[in-house]
């Protein structure tokens, strides 16, 4: 086990070069120029020729390359061109609430998709199934965005339950942090938890067709157990591994997520780094976002052994 | 740990959580009174307003620092920082004393060798520093509240080039602080304003706030825009950035927020129909429309076929796109000047305002015209060029033109339009933007009027019959003589179609009732606004 870990580990040393020169490689190449936003639009030709040069961004491509890759290895991603931060401090102050956004998420669209998904398979073909699978179709179909608007106009605007827009931290307390998370995760969960339900519908029904279902019936145990210990637990597999893909949904939802109710997260650091043309910003993080995914599917790997005894690394 | 005592612990945490016994305590009614949450025009990506020419820059910038002489409603200089100016018999030597008392954030006076520095790094960066550049004989500190600036000419505008608003304005900033280039950004954010920056609670894209400097002397005179006693009647003023407008609408009827600088058009009778918001006209000397070709390739190189498309033009169109049916937000102009200020004169502007489409094709036939590929940039992520780009396409399609549209955004045709290769190569023939009024009130100041060739404003239109009013407007001593030269340039400026104005639009601004103080101006003007 150690040792896959290890090797796991290694393996995305080679992922994220990968990932570093396709992501450099495309900036360079894509049109846009973060000196003339600077500038500013008043600014004549020869101002913003003056600015390139003072950010560097007149010398080769190998040369900016080679000493952005010489940066990383030394654990520095660089200085944000507008702000003049770090990079790292910008990542820093935007990763709590992403973060909070996401595991908040990540917990209401697992509780109630996967009981949404166990409870559609032992009804299959009732009206509940039917409701269960139209949810479903509509959560995929309806935009993250709309969903957000419609919750902050009935939660926030008409009922005044909770707050429009914002983020605040977790250590200024628990109920104020939930409070600002509760709508942008039912509007981004909206979509996971489609997903998450029609899978482990798919998969328990599956499941509830196997023979040791059939036993577990004959020897008398009752539906929750038989749903929940012997069904659930034998079609965990596919699941966690829907969720793990999910993640990548999540991050690309967060984007959208974070602009409908301001939430100062990474998703909108990067889109507004992207229209800023604000290279090293945008490099952070997409090596950042690639680290978590790679990490992430690490992390479902190793949670098989959790569900399914016999899968051993 | 295995699989039993990991979902216990996850369990555990869950359940010290949800007892919200980590709750902190609310703020106070007084406290929420004292501090002032404004929504910006756009994100405070950078803070240095030398470097960075960005108006939400400037508008951040005026609270923290301070000027020498600010803009008052009536667009003119009065002193601020300064006490007193004298001027030589012969205009060139200039004496200025700084007033009494004058701190920075840091607790060191503002002494005289601040203000050298700071006039030397704005000077290459803007229009007017730059003229005054030209002439500098010898820029110094007398003593610790006197400089001295000598100039190989007289130059009348001088209190206008120090106090103007137009970005990027002359902040005065330490010493040690204003020797960095002006092409560099700064990284320390000490002012001598009324408001001091909050540094380490700066989240770019997100939020920046500003805490009242105790220290601070305003001037005994009433505010007035730029000028006067700037004084803060809040302690805070947090400024929350929010993309999205139907978000920033939310949150303002919701109590969030107090005061939203730039609500869109559309959501305005939301607003309205709100007893606790009030909506007003944020900026009366608003913005003027334009889009601009690229004198130097073909199509645009030919002024019949400039002054063809100009004829063209409804300027009505793109307000109504924009803008909408209120008419009273917008206005056909007959000149490249604001609209309401001294020097606006619609001087042999006729060709502006024609709107004839006949003529356009008439004098296109006659222009020679041969099919070449107009490729028109338009940035789609900014609302005011994606609704004047259609517009355009339109007009061109429908004056016989063959267009390529090419549909960008707006960090693109930052970097496209400062090419001069031909539209072919990776050049282009037009595209569009807009300028705030208050920039467009004279010649220097509003470069987009240029027309000097390699040093004017993209598009690089070379009419020496322009160029030759600009010295003419800055010799003068008088409205008259002004007005005179401006009119004159204006002329040629139409006839040769520098570039084609699309109209002048205002917007407006919305803040909770419970806010009070806050005028109408180009920028949002927080001293004297205070919060119930």
């Amino acid at each position: 086990m150690f040792a896959y870990v290890v090797r796991r580990v290694l393996a995305t040393i080679p992922v994220m070069a990968i990932v570093a020169l396709f992501v450099f490689s495309l900036l360079y190449i894509a049109p846009g120029d973060p000196a003339a936003v600077i500038a500013g639009d008043q600014a004549t030709p020869d101002d913003v020729e003056r600015i390139r040069q003072s950010l560097g961004l007149d010398r080769p491509y190998l040369v900016r390359f080679g000493s952005w890759v010489w940066d990383i290895l030394r654990g520095d991603l660089g200085v944000s061109i507008f702000t003049n931060l770090p990079v790292a401090t910008m990542i820093k102050q935007r990763i709590e609430p992403t973060l909070s956004l996401m595991i908040v998420t990540l917990c209401l669209a697992v509780s109630i998709a996967v009981p949404m998904g166990v409870v559609a398979a032992w009804k299959v073909g009732t009206w509940i199934d039917r409701m269960v699978m139209g949810f479903a179709v509509l959560g995929f179909s309806v935009p993250v965005f709309v969903v957000g608007y419609l919750l902050a106009y009935v939660f926030a605007l008409e009922l005044d339950w909770l707050p429009v827009q914002g983020y605040t931290a977790f250590s200024q307390g628990f109920v104020p942090w939930i409070e600002n998370l509760i709508l942008p995760a039912v509007a981004l969960g909206s979509v996971y938890i489609a997903l998450i339900a029609r899978i482990t519908r798919a998969t328990m029904l599956e499941v509830l067709q196997q023979d040791y279902i059939r036993t577990a019936r004959a020897k008398g145990a009752n539906q929750v157990s038989i749903l929940f210990l012997h069904a659930l637990k034998n079609a965990a597999v596919p699941i966690v591994t829907v969720i793990g893909i999910g993640i990548a949904l999540l991050i690309g939802g967060a984007v959208v997520t974070e602009s409908v109710f301001a939430i100062p997260g990474l998703g909108r650091l990067t889109v507004d780094a992207i229209l800023r043309r604000d290279y090293p910003v945008i490099q952070g993080v997409v090596l950042l976002f690639s680290f978590v995914y790679v990490l992430v599917n690490l992390v479902i790997d190793l949670l098989y052994t959790l569900f399914d005894p016999r899968i051993r690394y | 740990m295995d699989r039993r005592t990991f979902l216990k612990a996850g369990a555990g945490v869950a359940a010290i959580g949800a007892t919200g016994g980590l709750s902190s305590p609310a703020l106070s009614q007084g406290a929420n009174a004292r501090t002032l949450r404004f929504v910006p025009q756009a994100n405070l990506a950078n803070f240095d307003p030398i470097w960075g020419t960005q108006y939400v820059v400037r508008n951040a910038a005026v609270l923290v620092w301070d000027t020498l002489y600010g803009f008052d409603e009536r667009l003119e200089p009065k002193r601020q920082m300064v006490e007193g100016e004298e001027v030589s018999q012969d205009g060139k030597t200039w004496t200025f004393k700084l007033r009494e008392g004058l701190r920075f954030h840091d607790g060191e006076p503002v002494r005289a060798r601040d203000v050298v520095a700071s006039i030397n790094r704005w000077m290459p960066r803007d229009p007017m520093g730059q003229l005054l550049r030209a002439i500098n004989v010898e820029l110094s500190a007398v003593d610790d509240r006197t400089f001295r600036w000598v100039l190989s000419a007289p130059f009348p505008k001088m209190m206008m080039a120090l106090g103007k608003n137009a970005t990027p304005m002359c902040f005065i900033m330490p010493e040690r602080i204003a020797r960095t280039d002006s092409f560099t950004q700064i990284n320390e954010y000490v002012g001598s304003g009324p408001m001091r920056f909050v540094r380490n609670e700066w989240v770019p894209g997100a939020r920046a706030v500003f805490q009242k400097f105790d220290q601070y002397v305003p001037r005994n005179e009433p505010a007035s825009w730029l000028a006067g006693g700037k004084r803060m009647l809040v302690d805070r003023v947090e400024w929350v950035v929010m993309p999205d407008p139907a978000t920033a609408s939310a949150a303002l009827q919701n109590g969030e927020i107090d005061w939203w600088e730039n609500p869109i058009t559309d959501l305005v009778p939301v607003l309205r129909r709100n007893r606790n918001i009030m909506v007003d006209i944020a900026d009366p000397l608003g913005n003027i429309g334009s889009f601009r070709m690229n004198h130097l390739h073909p199509p645009f190189n030919n002024v019949k076929v400039r002054q063809a498309v100009m004829t063209a033009l409804k300027q009505e169109d793109y307000m109504r796109a924009l803008v909408g049916d209120d008419a009273s937000l917008w206005k056909t102009l007959g000149g490249f000047f604001t609209p309401g200020t001294p020097l606006y004169t619609e001087e042999g502007g006729d060709m502006m305002k024609a709107g004839n489409l006949e003529r356009g094709r008439q004098l296109l036939r006659e222009s020679g015209y041969n099919n070449e590929p107009v490729i028109c940039i338009v940035a789609q992520d900014q609302p005011i060029t994606k609704a004047f780009g259609d517009v355009t396409a339109d007009l061109l399609k429908r004056l016989g033109m063959n267009v390529d549209f090419v549909a960008t955004d707006w960090g693109t045709v930052g970097q496209r339009r400062a090419m001069k290769n031909p539209p072919n190569q990776g050049g282009w023939s037009m595209f569009h933007t807009w300028h705030a009024g208050a920039d467009a009130i004279n010649p220097v100041v509003y470069n987009a009027v240029r027309a000097n060739g390699d040093g004017a404003w993209f598009g690089w239109p070379n009419i020496p019959a322009v160029e030759a009013e600009v010295p003419n407007w800055l010799a003068a001593t008088s409205l008259e003589q002004e007005r005179a030269a401006i009119g004159r340039l204006n002329r040629a400026a139409v006839e040769n179609v520098v570039y084609c104005p699309t109209g002048f639009f205002v917007g407006y601004q919305a803040w909770r009732r419970n806010v009070s103080g806050i005028v109408k101006g180009p920028i949002p003007f927080a001293w004297g606004v205070s919060k119930s």
